[in-house]
Protein backbone atom coordinates (compact mmCIF):
# COMPACT_ATOMS: atom_id res chain seq x y z
CA UNK A 1 0.00 0.00 0.00
CA UNK A 2 3.09 2.08 0.98
CA UNK A 3 4.20 1.85 -2.43
CA UNK A 4 2.75 4.70 -4.48
CA UNK A 5 3.14 7.42 -2.04
CA UNK A 6 6.91 6.82 -1.92
CA UNK A 7 7.84 9.54 -4.66
CA UNK A 8 5.90 12.18 -2.47
CA UNK A 9 8.05 10.52 0.47
CA UNK A 10 10.74 11.41 -1.38
CA UNK A 11 9.52 15.20 -2.34
CA UNK A 12 8.88 16.37 0.99
CA UNK A 13 11.72 14.60 2.50
CA UNK A 14 11.96 14.95 6.53
CA UNK A 15 8.92 17.42 6.26
CA UNK A 16 7.04 13.81 5.58
CA UNK A 17 6.93 11.98 8.58
CA UNK A 18 4.78 14.66 10.75
CA UNK A 19 2.81 15.30 7.87
CA UNK A 20 2.02 11.63 7.59
CA UNK A 21 1.00 11.63 10.82
CA UNK A 22 -1.35 14.37 10.52
CA UNK A 23 -2.68 12.34 7.74
CA UNK A 24 -2.83 9.41 9.76
CA UNK A 25 -4.43 11.63 12.89
CA UNK A 26 -7.33 12.90 10.58
CA UNK A 27 -8.28 9.76 9.48
CA UNK A 28 -8.86 8.19 12.49
CA UNK A 29 -10.81 11.94 13.83
CA UNK A 30 -12.62 12.56 11.09
CA UNK A 31 -14.69 9.15 11.23
CA UNK A 32 -14.84 9.38 14.90
CA UNK A 33 -16.81 12.89 14.89
CA UNK A 34 -19.30 11.25 12.55
CA UNK A 35 -19.18 8.24 14.52
CA UNK A 36 -19.99 10.51 17.36
CA UNK A 37 -22.58 12.13 15.40
CA UNK A 38 -24.35 9.31 14.51
CA UNK A 39 -24.53 7.65 17.99
CA UNK A 40 -26.61 10.49 19.00
CA UNK A 41 -28.94 9.55 16.23
CA UNK A 42 -28.83 5.90 17.16
CA UNK A 43 -29.29 6.98 20.47
CA UNK A 44 -32.47 8.75 19.75
CA UNK A 45 -33.89 5.94 17.92
CA UNK A 46 -32.75 3.26 20.07
CA UNK A 47 -34.57 4.85 22.63
CA UNK A 48 -37.49 5.74 20.46
CA UNK A 49 -38.04 2.12 19.83
CA UNK A 50 -37.54 0.73 23.29
CA UNK A 51 -40.39 3.16 24.36
CA UNK A 52 -42.91 2.58 21.52
CA UNK A 53 -41.95 6.18 20.10
CA UNK A 54 -40.51 6.72 16.11
CA UNK A 55 -37.74 8.62 17.27
CA UNK A 56 -36.34 11.55 14.55
CA UNK A 57 -37.90 10.80 11.29
CA UNK A 58 -37.81 14.23 10.21
CA UNK A 59 -34.63 15.66 9.00
CA UNK A 60 -34.01 13.62 5.77
CA UNK A 61 -35.14 10.17 4.98
CA UNK A 62 -35.35 7.77 8.03
CA UNK A 63 -34.07 10.60 10.16
CA UNK A 64 -30.29 10.20 8.47
CA UNK A 65 -29.74 13.89 8.67
CA UNK A 66 -31.05 15.14 12.05
CA UNK A 67 -27.23 15.14 13.77
CA UNK A 68 -26.48 17.45 10.87
CA UNK A 69 -29.06 19.86 11.75
CA UNK A 70 -28.49 19.53 15.51
CA UNK A 71 -24.64 20.57 15.23
CA UNK A 72 -25.63 23.29 12.35
CA UNK A 73 -28.24 24.40 15.38
CA UNK A 74 -25.56 24.55 18.29
CA UNK A 75 -23.40 26.03 15.46
CA UNK A 76 -25.65 28.70 14.93
CA UNK A 77 -25.87 29.93 18.38
CA UNK A 78 -24.60 32.31 20.64
CA UNK A 79 -22.08 31.13 23.04
CA UNK A 80 -22.41 33.36 26.02
CA UNK A 81 -19.73 33.95 28.28
CA UNK A 82 -21.10 34.77 32.18
CA UNK A 83 -19.75 37.94 34.01
CA UNK A 84 -17.72 37.32 36.47
CA UNK A 85 -16.38 34.20 35.00
CA UNK A 86 -12.87 33.45 34.26
CA UNK A 87 -12.79 33.93 30.64
CA UNK A 88 -9.65 32.26 29.44
CA UNK A 89 -10.38 29.14 31.97
CA UNK A 90 -14.08 29.07 30.69
CA UNK A 91 -13.31 28.57 27.29
CA UNK A 92 -10.06 25.85 27.44
CA UNK A 93 -12.77 24.09 29.65
CA UNK A 94 -14.48 22.34 26.61
CA UNK A 95 -11.29 21.88 24.80
CA UNK A 96 -9.90 20.16 28.02
CA UNK A 97 -12.90 17.98 28.11
CA UNK A 98 -12.65 16.65 23.87
CA UNK A 99 -8.94 17.27 24.43
CA UNK A 100 -7.83 13.39 26.32
CA UNK A 101 -10.80 11.87 24.58
CA UNK A 102 -9.27 12.15 21.33
CA UNK A 103 -5.78 11.94 22.47
CA UNK A 104 -6.54 8.42 23.87
CA UNK A 105 -6.85 6.96 20.56
CA UNK A 106 -3.35 7.01 19.64
CA UNK A 107 -2.71 3.97 21.08
CA UNK A 108 -6.10 2.00 19.97
CA UNK A 109 -5.52 -0.54 17.82
CA UNK A 110 -7.87 -1.23 15.03
CA UNK A 111 -7.00 -4.85 13.65
CA UNK A 112 -3.83 -6.61 13.54
CA UNK A 113 -1.87 -3.94 11.73
CA UNK A 114 -3.92 -0.51 11.71
CA UNK A 115 -2.31 1.59 14.81
CA UNK A 116 -1.39 4.86 14.79
CA UNK A 117 1.29 4.37 17.20
CA UNK A 118 2.30 0.77 18.41
CA UNK A 119 3.53 1.79 22.27
CA UNK A 120 4.41 -0.57 24.79
CA UNK A 121 3.24 1.25 27.45
CA UNK A 122 -0.24 1.64 25.91
CA UNK A 123 -2.87 0.21 28.75
CA UNK A 124 -0.98 3.15 30.94
CA UNK A 125 -1.54 5.78 27.86
CA UNK A 126 -5.08 5.31 27.83
CA UNK A 127 -5.01 5.24 31.69
CA UNK A 128 -3.66 8.41 32.37
CA UNK A 129 -5.02 10.53 29.20
CA UNK A 130 -8.75 9.27 30.51
CA UNK A 131 -7.72 10.49 33.77
CA UNK A 132 -6.99 13.53 32.83
CA UNK A 133 -10.81 14.20 31.05
CA UNK A 134 -11.96 15.29 34.70
CA UNK A 135 -9.98 18.51 34.67
CA UNK A 136 -12.13 19.97 31.89
CA UNK A 137 -15.42 19.34 34.58
CA UNK A 138 -13.54 21.05 37.17
CA UNK A 139 -12.00 23.81 35.70
CA UNK A 140 -15.95 24.37 33.72
CA UNK A 141 -17.21 23.92 36.87
CA UNK A 142 -15.32 26.83 38.76
CA UNK A 143 -14.68 29.01 35.72
CA UNK A 144 -18.33 29.45 34.97
CA UNK A 145 -18.12 31.27 38.82
CA UNK A 146 -22.14 29.58 39.36
CA UNK A 147 -23.21 27.81 42.33
CA UNK A 148 -24.76 25.09 40.62
CA UNK A 149 -22.13 24.46 37.85
CA UNK A 150 -19.58 24.68 40.92
CA UNK A 151 -22.09 22.03 42.45
CA UNK A 152 -22.57 19.73 39.33
CA UNK A 153 -18.69 20.08 39.25
CA UNK A 154 -17.81 18.76 42.77
CA UNK A 155 -19.97 16.00 42.27
CA UNK A 156 -19.15 14.54 38.79
CA UNK A 157 -15.32 14.81 39.28
CA UNK A 158 -15.75 12.87 42.62
CA UNK A 159 -17.67 10.65 40.55
CA UNK A 160 -15.49 10.29 37.46
CA UNK A 161 -11.87 10.31 40.54
CA UNK A 162 -14.03 7.30 42.12
CA UNK A 163 -14.47 5.26 39.75
CA UNK A 164 -11.33 5.55 38.18
CA UNK A 165 -9.69 3.25 40.77
CA UNK A 166 -11.94 0.33 39.90
CA UNK A 167 -11.33 0.91 36.39
CA UNK A 168 -7.56 0.70 36.74
CA UNK A 169 -7.76 -2.69 38.94
CA UNK A 170 -10.02 -4.60 36.29
CA UNK A 171 -7.17 -3.45 33.57
CA UNK A 172 -4.58 -4.34 36.16
CA UNK A 173 -5.63 -8.18 35.61
CA UNK A 174 -5.87 -7.76 32.03
CA UNK A 175 -2.21 -7.32 32.28
CA UNK A 176 -1.90 -9.74 34.43
CA UNK A 177 -3.15 -12.15 32.02
CA UNK A 178 -1.81 -10.76 28.80
CA UNK A 179 1.79 -10.30 30.43
CA UNK A 180 1.46 -7.08 28.15
CA UNK A 181 0.57 -3.33 28.51
CA UNK A 182 0.99 -3.48 24.60
CA UNK A 183 -2.73 -2.77 23.22
CA UNK A 184 -2.08 -5.32 20.25
CA UNK A 185 -0.39 -7.82 22.76
CA UNK A 186 -3.25 -8.07 24.37
CA UNK A 187 -5.64 -9.02 21.95
CA UNK A 188 -3.16 -11.22 20.52
CA UNK A 189 -3.22 -13.00 23.92
CA UNK A 190 -7.00 -13.87 23.89
CA UNK A 191 -6.30 -15.90 20.09
CA UNK A 192 -6.32 -19.88 20.62
CA UNK A 193 -8.06 -22.34 18.74
CA UNK A 194 -11.42 -22.61 21.03
CA UNK A 195 -12.39 -18.62 19.49
CA UNK A 196 -14.40 -16.76 21.74
CA UNK A 197 -13.45 -19.28 24.66
CA UNK A 198 -10.02 -17.48 24.24
CA UNK A 199 -11.06 -14.33 25.55
CA UNK A 200 -10.93 -12.72 28.78
CA UNK A 201 -14.25 -12.28 29.26
CA UNK A 202 -14.00 -15.66 30.29
CA UNK A 203 -11.15 -15.69 33.28
CA UNK A 204 -12.21 -12.10 34.04
CA UNK A 205 -15.86 -11.85 33.83
CA UNK A 206 -16.55 -10.00 37.31
CA UNK A 207 -13.78 -7.68 36.22
CA UNK A 208 -15.67 -7.20 33.17
CA UNK A 209 -18.74 -6.40 34.75
CA UNK A 210 -17.01 -3.46 36.88
CA UNK A 211 -15.01 -2.66 33.76
CA UNK A 212 -18.31 -1.78 31.84
CA UNK A 213 -20.32 -0.29 35.00
CA UNK A 214 -17.19 1.69 35.55
CA UNK A 215 -16.98 2.67 32.12
CA UNK A 216 -20.91 3.85 32.13
CA UNK A 217 -20.04 6.03 34.99
CA UNK A 218 -16.63 7.29 33.68
CA UNK A 219 -18.97 9.23 30.89
CA UNK A 220 -21.59 10.28 33.22
CA UNK A 221 -23.83 8.27 31.14
CA UNK A 222 -27.22 6.95 32.86
CA UNK A 223 -28.11 5.76 35.30
CA UNK A 224 -24.90 7.34 36.89
CA UNK A 225 -25.59 10.53 35.21
CA UNK A 226 -25.76 12.85 38.31
CA UNK A 227 -23.61 15.05 36.54
CA UNK A 228 -26.75 16.18 34.86
CA UNK A 229 -29.65 15.11 36.72
CA UNK A 230 -32.57 17.55 35.53
CA UNK A 231 -34.38 16.04 38.49
CA UNK A 232 -31.82 17.91 41.05
CA UNK A 233 -29.40 19.88 39.61
CA UNK A 234 -30.59 20.88 35.93
CA UNK A 235 -27.65 20.15 34.12
CA UNK A 236 -23.80 20.26 36.07
CA UNK A 237 -21.17 21.41 35.96
CA UNK A 238 -21.66 22.55 32.24
CA UNK A 239 -25.16 24.98 33.10
CA UNK A 240 -23.23 28.03 31.90
CA UNK A 241 -22.21 26.81 28.70
CA UNK A 242 -24.39 27.38 25.31
CA UNK A 243 -23.67 26.66 21.20
CA UNK A 244 -21.07 25.25 20.79
CA UNK A 245 -18.71 24.92 23.33
CA UNK A 246 -21.97 23.00 25.25
CA UNK A 247 -22.00 20.88 21.85
CA UNK A 248 -17.99 20.23 22.94
CA UNK A 249 -18.95 18.59 26.34
CA UNK A 250 -20.95 16.00 24.69
CA UNK A 251 -18.69 15.27 21.72
CA UNK A 252 -16.02 14.60 24.54
CA UNK A 253 -18.92 12.34 26.20
CA UNK A 254 -19.45 10.30 23.46
CA UNK A 255 -16.21 10.20 22.08
CA UNK A 256 -15.04 9.10 25.39
CA UNK A 257 -18.29 6.37 25.34
CA UNK A 258 -16.76 5.42 21.86
CA UNK A 259 -13.37 4.76 23.60
CA UNK A 260 -14.55 2.34 26.77
CA UNK A 261 -16.39 0.66 23.93
CA UNK A 262 -13.40 -0.10 21.88
CA UNK A 263 -11.48 -0.76 24.91
CA UNK A 264 -14.04 -3.34 26.19
CA UNK A 265 -13.92 -5.32 23.24
CA UNK A 266 -10.09 -4.99 23.03
CA UNK A 267 -9.41 -6.11 26.51
CA UNK A 268 -12.56 -8.60 27.47
CA UNK A 269 -13.88 -9.37 23.77
CA UNK A 270 -10.84 -10.34 21.81
CA UNK A 271 -10.79 -7.06 19.59
CA UNK A 272 -10.50 -8.24 15.83
CA UNK A 273 -10.34 -11.67 16.63
CA UNK A 274 -13.32 -14.02 15.14
CA UNK A 275 -15.70 -15.80 17.54
CA UNK A 276 -15.68 -18.82 15.95
CA UNK A 277 -12.27 -20.68 14.85
CA UNK A 278 -13.91 -21.44 11.42
CA UNK A 279 -13.96 -17.23 10.09
CA UNK A 280 -11.32 -15.03 9.71
CA UNK A 281 -10.02 -12.48 12.25
CA UNK A 282 -11.07 -9.26 11.05
CA UNK A 283 -11.81 -5.42 11.76
CA UNK A 284 -15.40 -6.12 10.79
CA UNK A 285 -15.99 -8.37 14.29
CA UNK A 286 -13.77 -5.23 15.91
CA UNK A 287 -16.17 -2.69 14.93
CA UNK A 288 -19.32 -5.58 15.78
CA UNK A 289 -18.31 -6.08 19.30
CA UNK A 290 -17.84 -2.24 19.69
CA UNK A 291 -21.71 -1.65 17.92
CA UNK A 292 -22.61 -3.96 20.93
CA UNK A 293 -21.25 -2.67 23.96
CA UNK A 294 -22.60 0.98 22.65
CA UNK A 295 -25.79 -0.61 22.11
CA UNK A 296 -25.79 -1.43 26.07
CA UNK A 297 -25.05 1.96 26.40
CA UNK A 298 -28.25 3.16 25.08
CA UNK A 299 -29.95 -0.16 26.56
CA UNK A 300 -29.26 1.36 29.77
CA UNK A 301 -30.42 4.58 29.87
CA UNK A 302 -33.30 3.47 28.33
CA UNK A 303 -33.93 0.98 31.56
CA UNK A 304 -32.33 1.61 34.46
CA UNK A 305 -33.35 5.06 37.00
CA UNK A 306 -30.56 7.51 37.90
CA UNK A 307 -29.24 6.16 40.74
CA UNK A 308 -28.91 8.48 44.22
CA UNK A 309 -25.25 10.10 44.82
CA UNK A 310 -24.68 8.36 47.95
CA UNK A 311 -25.36 4.94 46.28
CA UNK A 312 -23.35 5.64 43.62
CA UNK A 313 -20.30 6.43 45.96
CA UNK A 314 -21.25 2.72 48.01
CA UNK A 315 -21.15 1.14 44.84
CA UNK A 316 -18.00 2.62 43.22
CA UNK A 317 -16.15 2.30 46.71
CA UNK A 318 -17.68 -0.62 48.99
CA UNK A 319 -18.44 -3.11 46.35
CA UNK A 320 -16.33 -2.09 42.99
CA UNK A 321 -12.74 -1.37 44.60
CA UNK A 322 -12.94 -4.63 47.26
CA UNK A 323 -14.40 -6.94 44.69
CA UNK A 324 -11.53 -5.90 42.32
CA UNK A 325 -8.91 -6.16 44.64
CA UNK A 326 -9.83 -9.62 45.41
CA UNK A 327 -10.01 -10.88 41.78
CA UNK A 328 -6.37 -9.68 41.05
CA UNK A 329 -5.34 -11.90 43.85
CA UNK A 330 -7.73 -14.47 42.44
CA UNK A 331 -6.50 -14.27 38.97
CA UNK A 332 -2.91 -14.25 40.81
CA UNK A 333 -3.12 -17.66 42.06
CA UNK A 334 -5.13 -18.88 39.52
CA UNK A 335 -1.78 -18.53 37.12
CA UNK A 336 0.17 -20.01 38.95
CA UNK A 337 -1.79 -23.32 38.71
CA UNK A 338 -2.09 -25.33 35.62
CA UNK A 339 -5.91 -24.94 35.44
CA UNK A 340 -4.75 -21.17 33.85
CA UNK A 341 -5.65 -21.64 29.95
CA UNK A 342 -5.63 -18.53 28.85
CA UNK B 1 19.78 21.87 16.25
CA UNK B 2 18.05 18.12 16.29
CA UNK B 3 14.10 17.83 16.24
CA UNK B 4 15.17 16.21 19.78
CA UNK B 5 16.94 19.55 21.15
CA UNK B 6 14.09 21.61 19.85
CA UNK B 7 11.39 19.36 21.92
CA UNK B 8 13.99 19.13 25.06
CA UNK B 9 13.97 23.10 25.14
CA UNK B 10 10.44 23.83 24.32
CA UNK B 11 9.41 21.26 27.10
CA UNK B 12 12.03 22.61 29.30
CA UNK B 13 10.87 26.32 29.19
CA UNK B 14 7.47 25.37 29.24
CA UNK B 15 8.19 23.55 32.60
CA UNK B 16 10.17 26.95 34.05
CA UNK B 17 7.57 29.68 32.30
CA UNK B 18 4.65 26.57 34.36
CA UNK B 19 7.06 26.79 37.80
CA UNK B 20 7.21 30.72 38.13
CA UNK B 21 4.07 31.10 37.18
CA UNK B 22 2.81 28.15 40.40
CA UNK B 23 4.71 30.92 42.41
CA UNK B 24 3.85 34.47 40.89
CA UNK B 25 -0.02 33.63 40.20
CA UNK B 26 -2.61 35.34 42.38
CA UNK B 27 -5.22 32.88 41.94
CA UNK B 28 -4.62 29.80 43.89
CA UNK B 29 -6.15 27.40 41.58
CA UNK B 30 -4.39 28.88 38.98
CA UNK B 31 -1.24 28.07 40.58
CA UNK B 32 -2.69 24.75 41.15
CA UNK B 33 -3.02 24.74 37.13
CA UNK B 34 0.62 26.72 36.71
CA UNK B 35 1.53 22.81 38.55
CA UNK B 36 -0.13 20.92 36.33
CA UNK B 37 1.04 21.81 33.18
CA UNK B 38 4.72 22.10 34.60
CA UNK B 39 3.83 18.34 35.68
CA UNK B 40 2.90 17.78 31.88
CA UNK B 41 5.50 19.23 30.65
CA UNK B 42 8.12 17.44 32.92
CA UNK B 43 6.44 14.15 31.71
CA UNK B 44 7.28 15.40 28.27
CA UNK B 45 11.15 15.79 29.37
CA UNK B 46 11.11 11.91 31.09
CA UNK B 47 9.32 10.41 27.52
CA UNK B 48 12.46 11.97 25.26
CA UNK B 49 14.57 10.10 28.13
CA UNK B 50 12.63 6.72 27.06
CA UNK B 51 11.70 6.60 30.83
CA UNK B 52 8.38 6.09 29.20
CA UNK B 53 6.52 4.10 32.25
CA UNK B 54 7.74 7.02 35.16
CA UNK B 55 6.31 9.79 32.45
CA UNK B 56 2.75 8.09 31.96
CA UNK B 57 3.25 7.83 36.08
CA UNK B 58 3.76 10.83 36.76
CA UNK B 59 0.74 12.23 34.54
CA UNK B 60 -1.55 8.83 35.55
CA UNK B 61 -1.04 9.63 39.37
CA UNK B 62 0.46 13.21 40.39
CA UNK B 63 -1.87 14.74 36.99
CA UNK B 64 -5.10 12.45 37.12
CA UNK B 65 -5.20 11.91 40.88
CA UNK B 66 -3.28 14.40 43.62
CA UNK B 67 -3.69 17.20 41.67
CA UNK B 68 -7.37 16.65 41.01
CA UNK B 69 -8.07 16.28 44.79
CA UNK B 70 -5.42 19.49 45.17
CA UNK B 71 -7.88 21.86 42.68
CA UNK B 72 -10.74 20.18 44.75
CA UNK B 73 -9.54 21.59 48.08
CA UNK B 74 -7.70 25.16 46.81
CA UNK B 75 -11.36 25.92 45.35
CA UNK B 76 -13.04 25.66 47.78
CA UNK B 77 -10.84 27.88 50.37
CA UNK B 78 -11.78 31.23 51.06
CA UNK B 79 -8.11 32.79 50.48
CA UNK B 80 -7.42 36.28 51.66
CA UNK B 81 -4.35 37.59 49.13
CA UNK B 82 -3.59 40.43 51.28
CA UNK B 83 -3.15 38.72 54.51
CA UNK B 84 -1.28 35.88 52.29
CA UNK B 85 1.15 38.19 51.38
CA UNK B 86 1.49 39.84 54.90
CA UNK B 87 4.77 38.53 55.59
CA UNK B 88 6.06 38.12 52.36
CA UNK B 89 9.54 40.80 52.92
CA UNK B 90 10.24 38.83 56.19
CA UNK B 91 10.51 35.30 54.89
CA UNK B 92 12.02 37.14 52.17
CA UNK B 93 15.48 35.62 52.55
CA UNK B 94 15.24 32.55 54.25
CA UNK B 95 13.12 31.37 50.99
CA UNK B 96 16.04 33.04 48.90
CA UNK B 97 18.58 31.19 51.15
CA UNK B 98 17.05 28.00 50.42
CA UNK B 99 16.78 28.52 46.44
CA UNK B 100 20.15 28.75 46.40
CA UNK B 101 20.93 25.93 48.31
CA UNK B 102 19.01 23.66 45.86
CA UNK B 103 20.74 25.26 42.65
CA UNK B 104 24.13 24.77 44.15
CA UNK B 105 23.10 20.96 45.20
CA UNK B 106 22.08 20.78 41.38
CA UNK B 107 25.22 22.35 39.91
CA UNK B 108 27.20 20.42 42.30
CA UNK B 109 25.37 16.68 41.31
CA UNK B 110 25.08 17.57 38.10
CA UNK B 111 28.64 19.05 36.92
CA UNK B 112 30.30 16.04 38.89
CA UNK B 113 32.53 13.85 37.51
CA UNK B 114 30.69 10.86 38.50
CA UNK B 115 27.31 11.82 36.98
CA UNK B 116 29.53 12.55 33.94
CA UNK B 117 28.15 12.19 30.34
CA UNK B 118 24.23 11.59 31.22
CA UNK B 119 23.58 14.38 28.29
CA UNK B 120 21.36 11.29 25.97
CA UNK B 121 19.52 8.88 27.24
CA UNK B 122 20.57 5.20 26.31
CA UNK B 123 18.88 4.50 22.92
CA UNK B 124 17.50 1.45 23.40
CA UNK B 125 16.03 -1.14 20.51
CA UNK B 126 11.93 -0.38 20.15
CA UNK B 127 10.69 -4.04 21.08
CA UNK B 128 12.67 -2.74 24.82
CA UNK B 129 10.05 -2.38 27.59
CA UNK B 130 10.51 0.08 29.96
CA UNK B 131 7.66 -1.21 31.99
CA UNK B 132 8.97 -4.77 32.32
CA UNK B 133 12.22 -3.48 33.52
CA UNK B 134 11.41 -1.81 35.95
CA UNK B 135 9.06 -4.42 37.18
CA UNK B 136 11.82 -6.75 37.01
CA UNK B 137 14.19 -4.40 39.23
CA UNK B 138 11.58 -3.77 41.15
CA UNK B 139 10.35 -7.29 42.23
CA UNK B 140 14.21 -8.62 42.76
CA UNK B 141 16.96 -6.33 43.71
CA UNK B 142 14.90 -3.80 45.13
CA UNK B 143 12.31 -5.84 46.79
CA UNK B 144 12.46 -5.25 50.42
CA UNK B 145 13.20 -1.41 50.11
CA UNK B 146 10.02 -1.79 47.76
CA UNK B 147 7.75 -3.59 50.22
CA UNK B 148 8.49 -1.22 53.40
CA UNK B 149 7.84 1.95 50.91
CA UNK B 150 4.69 0.33 50.36
CA UNK B 151 4.24 -0.77 54.22
CA UNK B 152 4.77 2.90 55.02
CA UNK B 153 2.30 4.37 52.85
CA UNK B 154 -0.35 1.91 53.62
CA UNK B 155 0.28 3.17 57.22
CA UNK B 156 -0.08 6.44 56.26
CA UNK B 157 -3.40 5.75 54.59
CA UNK B 158 -4.38 4.04 57.89
CA UNK B 159 -3.53 7.06 60.03
CA UNK B 160 -4.80 9.45 57.33
CA UNK B 161 -8.81 7.45 57.64
CA UNK B 162 -8.13 6.82 61.31
CA UNK B 163 -7.60 10.49 61.91
CA UNK B 164 -10.75 11.73 59.85
CA UNK B 165 -12.52 8.93 61.68
CA UNK B 166 -15.22 10.31 64.13
CA UNK B 167 -18.56 8.57 65.64
CA UNK B 168 -21.21 10.71 65.63
CA UNK B 169 -24.55 9.62 67.55
CA UNK B 170 -27.98 10.14 66.26
CA UNK B 171 -26.71 9.81 62.66
CA UNK B 172 -29.81 7.60 60.05
CA UNK B 173 -27.91 5.65 57.63
CA UNK B 174 -29.07 3.16 55.24
CA UNK B 175 -28.19 -0.42 56.00
CA UNK B 176 -28.18 -1.50 52.64
CA UNK B 177 -27.70 -5.33 53.60
CA UNK B 178 -31.22 -5.35 55.51
CA UNK B 179 -32.35 -3.46 52.76
CA UNK B 180 -31.67 -6.14 50.34
CA UNK B 181 -32.90 -9.36 52.23
CA UNK B 182 -36.23 -7.67 52.42
CA UNK B 183 -39.27 -10.00 50.87
CA UNK B 184 -42.02 -9.12 49.95
CA UNK B 185 -43.84 -11.21 53.05
CA UNK B 186 -41.73 -8.39 55.13
CA UNK B 187 -43.92 -5.53 53.71
CA UNK B 188 -47.11 -6.49 52.10
CA UNK B 189 -50.14 -8.78 53.15
CA UNK B 190 -52.70 -10.22 51.10
CA UNK B 191 -55.79 -10.40 52.44
CA UNK B 192 -58.35 -12.71 50.57
CA UNK B 193 -62.04 -11.36 51.40
CA UNK B 194 -65.35 -12.32 50.17
CA UNK B 195 -66.70 -9.67 47.43
CA UNK B 196 -69.06 -7.35 49.04
CA UNK B 197 -72.46 -7.88 48.31
CA UNK B 198 -73.85 -5.52 45.99
CA UNK B 199 -75.17 -2.23 47.28
CA UNK B 200 -78.26 -0.83 45.70
CA UNK B 201 -78.24 2.85 45.90
CA UNK B 202 -81.06 4.52 44.41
Amino acid sequence: MMEWLQPIQNLLGPVWLPLWTAVKIMLIVMPLMGAVAYLTLAERKVIGWMQIRIGPNRVGYFGLLQPLADGLKLFMKEIIVPSGSNKFLFVIAPIMVLMPALAAWAVVPFNAELVLSNANAGLLYILAMTSLGVYGVIIAGWASNSKYAFLGCLRSAAQIVSYEIAMGFALVTVLMAAQSLNLGEIVRGQHGSYGMLNWYIIPLFPMFVVYLISGVAETNRAPFDVAEGESEIVAGFHVEYSGMAFALFFLGEYANMILVAFLTSIMFLGGWLSPVPFLPDSIVWMFGKVAFVLFLFLWFRATFPRYRYDQLMRLGWKVFIPVSLIWVVVVGAWMQTSYWLW
Amino acid sequence: MSFFDVVFYLFACITVLAGVGVVVARNPVHAALFLVLAFCSTAGIWMLLEAEFLAITLVLVYVGAVMVLFLFVVMMLDINLVQLREGFWRWFPFGALLAGLMVFEMIWVLGSRQTADVSRAIVHAADYSNTKELGRLIYTQYVYPFELAAVILLVAMVAAIALTLRRRSGVKSQNVAEQVKVRKADRLRIVKMESEPKVNNK
